[in-house]
């Protein structure tokens, strides 16, 4: 279905407010049930809060793909050698023995919204009487001229973490002195928006510990700047000085193709070659919300502000990356944020608790060199059109050395946190 | 690999105890031999001690009526086991080593105040440790001066916080309900099981201190960024209904 008028949903509300007119729980036979797709940051939570809260009164299924997660978040950690891939890998036995839900593992391949059924890849169905979307992101591939899912095998994107991240750090930590590395960056809107500049941190600091300081890292990027672009740039100045070179488009003129037969990536003004090509693309929402209609022309899903309801679909909602959250950034925070809003208001629908006022929040953490960390946050609240900033903070540059090591020993203490709050503990 | 488990033996070699297998004689002559370690040779002077423990005040009384509040009073500490106050909310990690045989004495005590989260994994204590020897050794000095006081009659019951400190939220009683909902913000880096990991433990929490702690942020008295940012939107009531909830809860 391409899309739903306001004026339609609006009717297809009036119609469902009819059938609701009794309780949802009163007149279902059996419990009411809440299906997530996607074990992620959003929907993990999402599973967790709604089994968590609503008990006995809801059957609670949360469908991936994947037996294992491995957080985005962090990775790039990994990627510097603070952590193990194992300390950021995490799994669903403690969702299912500790609060009853019912894990599914396997591939979500489209939804019949009409029969309200999950149809699995296998073929079986499950039905839901709520649905909670959690896909995350897909990479538009295309979106950068000669590069595709196979070419991502030689220069990785790294930016769905699993095997990627590790193809990546392979790719690092072969690179010898003198060599160059070339990150294309993503443009706007994307998952986690310091993320690559964190990453190139990361990557300079392996080459720094190795006295590796002629190597190069070189960013081609569509936007003309990015998240928290004077921070990066004073550290890198500060402990990599001559290793990260930036373009903006003003510089590179735009990128006409990339070439991993050669590790070239050509843009209007010059081609670069890499040793190491890490090309982060475009990106949409998981596949499966453009398949059931969820998706408008942006890629992404638009929502109620509200609740995180789709705005096509009433039994649907949309959290995480996969979802349009106003100012909210795509973070896992943030999902995990959505999800909680999500889950009340699923319960709300199905057990009829008491759903309260919608309130969301974020902060992302970012590492430039040991001990040298800073973040970015925002709260967010509802309004008519979006979900809006109401304050909001940011590291400042020039700061002692003492707050920024606190830092990130509070992103540290974050990840134990989120986690737990994630997969349960 | 259980690092507990090494950290464990560590600490019960170093306090000369073996739980449950000593009797009192030999506990008190192990305790004796350990004060007598060439390590602690050093004087602590309990006059700097004083100045060192402005850093733990905010959450530990200790001498003539000392309360609990966001941490036990420290009153009889020397020759205690750990987690004994009758009342207070430990973790269950503090506890269970209290139960296997930690005693706080002068090495015990060092040694978990160098680095309170790797003596004590699961410690609810928000505390990164004290690097410095010295200053350890004189607050040391300083808390075995007073810690012989003693304590107030009922120290759990809450004590001397000025209401006006923590605004209008101090006077209305919250609704932990409410505060449950709202608590979902904070569970996301702070540990609902107490753990201190990096991010303060809020769990159990008494009210006064709980309630000041967020009207400090909120007013900018206190300086931390996300916290500043947490608190700036929350009112009254929605204050109130956190301390309620957070004071509701037992670390596990």
């Amino acid at each position: 279905m391409p899309g739903i008028s306001r004026r339609t949903f609006g009717m297809l509300m009036g119609a469902g407010a009819t059938t609701l007119a009794m309780p949802y729980y009163a007149r279902a036979q059996g419990k009411p049930r809440a299906v997530v797709i996607g074990g992620g940051a959003g929907g993990a939570t999402a599973a967790r809060y709604m089994a968590k809260d609503a008990g006995e009164d809801l059957d609670v299924t949360l469908i991936e793909a994947n037996p294992k997660y491995t957080t985005c978040f962090f990775s790039n950690l990994y990627l510097g050698g603070y952590r193990d891939f194992d300390s950021i890998t995490h799994g669903y036995d403690t969702l299912a023995s500790n609060y009853g839900i019912s894990v599914v593992n396997g591939m979500a391949d489209s939804v019949d919204r009409d029969a309200k059924e999950v149809v699995m890849a296998d073929g079986s169905k499950v039905p839901y009487d709520r649905l909670i979307v959690a896909p995350g992101i897909d990479l538009i591939y295309d979106s950068v001229p000669g590069y595709s899912e196979e070419a991502a095998e030689i220069m990785p994107h790294s930016w769905k973490a699993g095997p990627q991240t590790q193809l990546l750090k392979a790719k690092l930590d072969a690179i010898e002195n003198g060599q160059q590395i070339v990150m294309v960056a993503p443009p706007n809107p994307y998952r986690c928006p310091p993320g690559p500049y964190e990453r190139v941190s990361m990557m300079a600091h392996v080459l720094k510990e190795k006295g590796f300081t002629d190597a190069k890292i070189i960013i081609i990027d569509p936007k003309p700047k990015f998240s928290k672009q004077g921070l990066f740039t004073e550290g890198w100045e500060k402990h990599y000085p001559g290793m990260i070179e930036w373009y903006g488009p003003d510089v590179h003129g735009g990128i006409k193709s990339v070439n991993p037969a050669t590790g070239e990536v050509e843009t209007d003004f010059d081609t670069f070659k890499g040793e190491l090509v890490n090309v982060i693309p475009a990106q949409k929402a998981g596949m499966i919300a453009a398949r059931t209609g969820l998706a408008n022309e942006s890629g992404f899903c638009p929502i109620d502000p509200k609740s995180m309801r789709s705005s096509a679909d009433e039994n649907i909602f949309v959290i995480g990356d996969a979802s349009i959250a106003g100012d909210m950034p795509k973070s896992g925070f943030s999902a995990n944020s959505q999800a909680k809003v999500a889950a009340m208001a699923v319960r709300g629908d199905l057990t009829g608790s008491k759903v309260f006022p919608a309130k969301y929040s974020n902060t992302c953490w970012s590492l430039i060199e040991t001990n040298d960390g800073v973040k970015v946050g925002a709260q967010y609240a509802p309004t008519d059109e979006k979900i809006a900033s109401t304050s909001s903070f940011i590291s400042q540059t020039g700061e002692d050395e003492a707050l920024r090591q606190a830092t990130y020993e509070e992103s540290v203490g974050w990840y134990k946190g989120i986690t737990a709050d994630i997969f349960g503990a | 690999m259980t690092p507990t488990g090494r950290r464990r033996s560590k600490w019960i070699a170093q306090s000369g105890l073996f739980a449950g297998r000593l009797n009192v004689r030999t506990m008190v002559l192990a305790s004796c031999l350990t004060l007598s370690a060439p390590a602690l040779a050093q004087e602590g002077d309990p006059a700097k001690g004083e100045k060192v423990f402005q850093a733990c005040k905010s959450c530990h009384q200790v001498g003539a009526e000392a309360r609990n509040g966001v941490g036990p009073h420290l009153d009889g500490l020397f020759e205690r086991k750990a987690g004994a106050i009758e009342g207070f909310k430990y973790s269950s990690a503090m506890k269970k080593l209290g139960e296997d045989g930690l005693v706080w004495n002068d090495f015990t005590l060092d040694q978990y105040l160098e680095k309170p989260r790797d003596y004590v994994p699961g410690t609810r204590m928000s505390f990164r440790g004290m690097k410095d020897k010295q200053d350890r050794t004189d607050v040391i000095a300083y808390l075995k001066a007073l810690s012989q006081e003693a304590p107030a009659a009922d120290p759990t019951a809450s004590g001397t916080a000025r209401p006006e400190i923590g605004g209008a939220a101090m006077h209305l009683e919250g609704d932990p309900e409410y505060g449950e909902y709202l608590s979902s913000e904070c569970v996301t880096c702070h540990q609902i099981s107490g753990r201190a990991d990096g991010i303060p433990s809020i769990i159990g929490w008494p009210r006064e201190p709980f309630i000041r702690a967020l009207f400090e942020y909120k007013t900018n008295v206190r300086s931390h960024q996300v916290m500043q940012n947490m608190t700036v939107n929350l009112g009254n009531e929605e204050i109130a209904a956190l301390a309620a909830y957070f004071g509701s809860l037992d670390p596990q």
